[in-house]
């Protein structure tokens, strides 16, 4: 077994009477892709969210890399390690996709209090930005603006841009939706790469996908993980089929 | 990827078209004062200097609300300490510019660096609001300073000296030490967007949560740019003052801080140049509309309003939509 | 010294009861619509003007009174459906565009119809005298009769926005601007209203203000701010919040300036205690403002900000 890089413990969150995350636990292992599946308003998103940093929940621990950064906040977290890419996109419209990935390096190399020199005329920070753009095969695309681009691009370069903050985790929310089956594929196949790399949360509606690149799976229904394990087991688990896997075949 | 800076050549022609009409504008100021003398309508370089400390004022403003989306409704209290700062200074024998400019820069960095903090902890209407209170609070302590002469302002005894040379003395002097500054201001603002700093406060006005993911946290960037941009308007202050040679409360009033935003939405934001243009429009047309009728407030008022129902974007806005009938890409 | 304190209580309060008029409407179009409006001042001078015609022309203060309610109504109704309506979508910029471009058209047609020399509207006679306070100390009964009439507003307003459907729509707007829009209400009215309505409240502060204050084009800038600082501190959207606000702000600001150098003499020399005072207190409300906003960024009754 591989070391836990991830550790969430027993995390609670509500909005009023409405219990969005209710005692989630789970570890995710370095190296490992972790799904987390559920039919829609289980609280998948908000469970990244508790994990990103932008929302505090209102009980429980997370642990990264034997770190509890419960308290910590967004910006704190990704600078250790941890990305999100975000499900609706939230890129920025008006930047090259390039100066989308390049402000990314810029934010862990050197300080960003430089008022002078252009920032466009840094190599050092073009040139990892290039890598990661080749990363995702968005090299071709990197003049563009990314209010321009596809929207299976825009998924391509949300990643890209994960990947240069150098993560040790990235946490994917939904990283295929509304992409057409060819980007999709593209991307799954992306993923598969990656794994190599980086440990990674992945949110998902696609089964295939999942099914085809995770490690282990989460079940996550009403805010509750009813079910986790190897991806074999869940599709095998009776309660899966019935709250989640039944309900999608109907 | 032999070449990745030219990889970033999308946003050049827009910026060389910014420049180039930048250009433009700079040129045009310049032979203002022997087309004045020509025409035997010398008061025509005051109104260009005028216009010019006004498009520094813009620029600042422009600064924070363009390029870091915090809309600011208290600017004018910075024309107002670089105001003050020549009258106080003055008053105790100080004549020389640079030590007004930087007592004026030194008062709006503290007043920026302390209102601003507060700020930005707010956000949208709160924050309009909140700097327009700030604002009125520099307005009222001018105003009950009885040794400054209070709501009435205070007459200055001479201009600021220049290295102890009379040289703002004559409306030449004025105008061209104007054109200096503004030309500074430009270039200085124009590097500083384009920078890493400036990266970072463009691409929080874009999305504020996009940069927290990548790993920034954006209040010490935006606290920066208020504080420079309350410096830079100070600059203007002092001009302000020294041109009209008199100071008063009323370049702090709220009509003021509007009247600021008023320049940079008619211009077009986040330009720069087009925070130029709004401020060299907007002075000429009060001096324009004033000569017609003392009532010229009524006409000014029915264009804004017609401006922002028919012209979102303002002038630059217009141009653009020009530009996109002619050349369709 | 107590009656003292009491006396600028209530011209505090009274204060405070006009600028929760005013603030009111406002504070709902903020809320609601997301709109900044700056012509929202000068609707309460033209509530002031129109009682002043309407006086000069009937000599009647009531029917004076009756008619402003009206004609300030329509006003607000004509600037909606000319201007706001189409500014609902746009950014807050052109917002401040085209009502900054208002208040100056309003205020110089204002100027060009009755100049600029403040008015004065007489007081009727049943409301001229005064009351006998605690000790020597007497209260003028139209101030009394004012901070009264504010009450009944604001008691009806309460029962509006507690009690009716469309109050609820009003506080789910407030609450949550997309709900409104899912209730599938005719949002355009329902604007239109708080609109109208928020400009007959500002008209009607400034028509009932005009016997004791002088009518002059300035009067609604000062308001004006000072609106935006009640609406600020009691949360933008919140009416109660606006209502507790506006007397905070009136007391506050009176007796600041009352009782400051006062306060200050007992501090300092006499002299500078006076100048200390008269410095410091105008600038009170805006120092309660940015204390208020320091500990709650979302004012008193605000929702809090999703950060």
């Amino acid at each position: 077994m591989t070391d836990t890089l991830l550790s969430v413990q027993t995390l609670s969150k509500s909005y009023g009477a409405l219990k969005v995350t209710q005692d989630v636990s789970l570890d995710v292992h370095e190296g490992q892709l972790h799904a987390i599946i559920g039919p829609n308003g289980a609280g998948k998103t908000t469970l990244i969210s508790q994990l990103s940093g932008q929302l505090r929940p209102d009980s429980g621990r997370v642990v990264y890399a034997g770190q509890d950064i419960t308290r910590l906040d967004m910006a704190g977290r990704v600078r250790l390690g941890l990305a999100r890419s975000f499900q609706l996109t939230t890129l920025l419209p008006s930047f090259t996709v390039l100066e989308n990935v390049a402000l990314a390096v810029q934010a862990r190399e050197g300080s960003s209090f430089r008022f002078f020199r252009p920032a466009a005329a840094e190599r050092a920070l073009n040139d990892q930005a290039m890598a990661c753009l080749a990363d995702v095969s968005l090299a071709d695309r990197a003049r563009r603006l990314a209010g321009s681009l596809s929207h299976g691009e825009k998924r391509q370069l949300e990643l890209a841009v994960a990947l240069a903050t150098r993560p040790r985790l990235m946490l994917l929310d939904e990283p295929l939706a509304g992409t057409g089956h060819e980007e999709a594929a593209h991307l799954v196949e992306m993923f598969g790469r990656l794994k190599n790399r980086v440990t990674m949360v992945l949110i998902e509606h696609d089964m295939d996908a999942v099914f085809a690149l995770a490690d282990r799976v989460s079940v996550l229904v009403y805010g509750r993980i009813v079910a986790s394990g190897l991806p074999s087991d869940v599709r095998a688990d009776a309660k899966v089929r019935e709250a989640y896997l039944g309900e999608e075949a109907a | 990827m032999t070449d990745v800076t030219r990889t970033l050549a999308p946003s050049r022609p827009r910026l060389a078209g910014r420049l180039k009409l930048a250009l433009c504008i700079f040129a045009f100021m310049a032979v203002v004062p022997p087309v004045a003398h020509a025409l035997g309508e010398p008061f025509l370089i005051v109104v260009a200097t005028r216009m010019m400390i006004f498009a520094i004022a813009a620029l600042s403003l422009d600064l924070i609300l363009g390029y870091g989306a915090m809309v600011s409704f208290g600017h004018a209290a910075y024309l107002g300490f670089g105001a003050y700062a020549v009258a106080i200074l003055s008053r105790a024998g100080v004549n020389d510019l640079f030590l007004q400019l930087l007592a004026g820069i030194a008062a709006s960095a503290v007043f920026a660096t302390v209102t601003g903090a507060i700020s930005l902890r707010t956000r949208g209407v709160y924050f309009i609001m909140i700097t327009l209170a700030f604002g009125q609070m520099a307005f009222f302590f001018f105003v009950s300073f009885s040794a400054l002469g209070g709501d009435d302002g205070v007459a200055l005894t001479a201009r600021s000296t220049i290295l102890g040379m009379p040289w703002l003395q004559g409306a030449e002097g004025m105008f061209h030490t104007t054109l200096a500054l503004l030309v500074l201001a430009f270039a200085g603002l124009y590097r500083l967007t384009l920078s890493r700093f400036g990266r970072v406060l463009t691409g929080t006005r874009e999305s504020a949560l996009r940069m927290q993911a990548i790993g920034f946290r954006p209040f010490p960037y935006q606290l920066t740019a208020y504080v420079i941009a309350g410096c830079l308007c100070s600059v203007a202050g002092v001009l302000l003052a020294n041109q009209a040679i008199y100071v008063s409360p009323a370049y702090m009033s709220w009509h003021r801080s509007g009247e600021m935003i008023v320049m940079l939405v008619l211009g077009g934001v986040g330009s720069l140049t087009g925070a130029m243009g709004g401020a060299l429009l907007t002075i000429a047309l009060e001096e324009g509309l004033a000569r017609f009728s003392e009532h010229w407030r009524l006409g000014f008022g029915l264009i804004l309003v017609a401006v922002a129902l028919f012209s979102p974007g303002g002038l630059a806005g217009l141009l653009r939509r020009l530009n996109l009938t002619r050349d369709p890409k | 010294m107590f009656n003292l304190f009491l006396l600028q209580l209530l011209n505090g309060a009274q204060f405070g009861i006009l600028l929760f008029l005013v603030a009111a409407g406002l504070t709902l179009v903020f809320g609601i619509m997301d709109f900044i409006n700056l012509a929202h001042g000068v609707l309460y001078m033209v509530g002031g003007y129109v009682m002043a015609m309407m006086m000069g022309a009937t000599g009647n203060f009531w029917l004076s009174l009756a008619m402003v309610l009206p004609l300030t109504l329509a006003v607000g109704l004509v600037l909606e459906l000319l201007v706001f309506r189409r500014l609902y979508d746009r950014s807050h910029l052109d917002q401040v565009l085209a009502t900054f471009g208002l208040v100056l058209v309003l205020s110089e047609l204002v100027r060009i119809l009755w100049g600029s020399a403040p008015l004065s509207v007489a007081m009727p006679e049943m409301l001229s005298g005064s009351v006998p306070l605690a000790g020597p100390m007497r209260y003028p009964i139209y101030r009394l009769a004012v901070i009264g009439l504010g009450l009944a507003v604001a008691l009806g307003l309460w029962f509006v926005i507690a009690r009716t459907r469309v109050g609820m729509l009003l506080r789910a707007g407030a609450a949550n601007r997309s709900m409104v829009s899912a209730l599938g209400t005719d949002i355009n009215r329902l604007f239109m209203l708080v609109f109208a309505v928020g400009a007959m409240l500002a008209g009607f502060a400034g028509a009932i203000v005009s016997p004791i204050l002088s009518v002059d084009p300035g009067m609604g800038d000062s308001i004006l701010i000072l609106t935006f600082v009640v609406i600020v501190i009691g949360g933008v959207g919140s009416v109660k919040g606006a209502f507790c606000a506006a007397l905070l702000v009136g007391i506050v600001d009176t007796l600041g300036r009352m009782f400051g150098p006062i306060i200050l003499k007992s501090m300092m020399d006499p002299a500078a205690a006076a100048q200390a005072g008269r410095t410091i207190a105008p600038m009170l409300v805006y120092i309660l403002m940015a204390a208020v906003l320091f500990w709650r960024p979302a004012g008193l009754f605000g929702r809090t900000v999703a950060r």
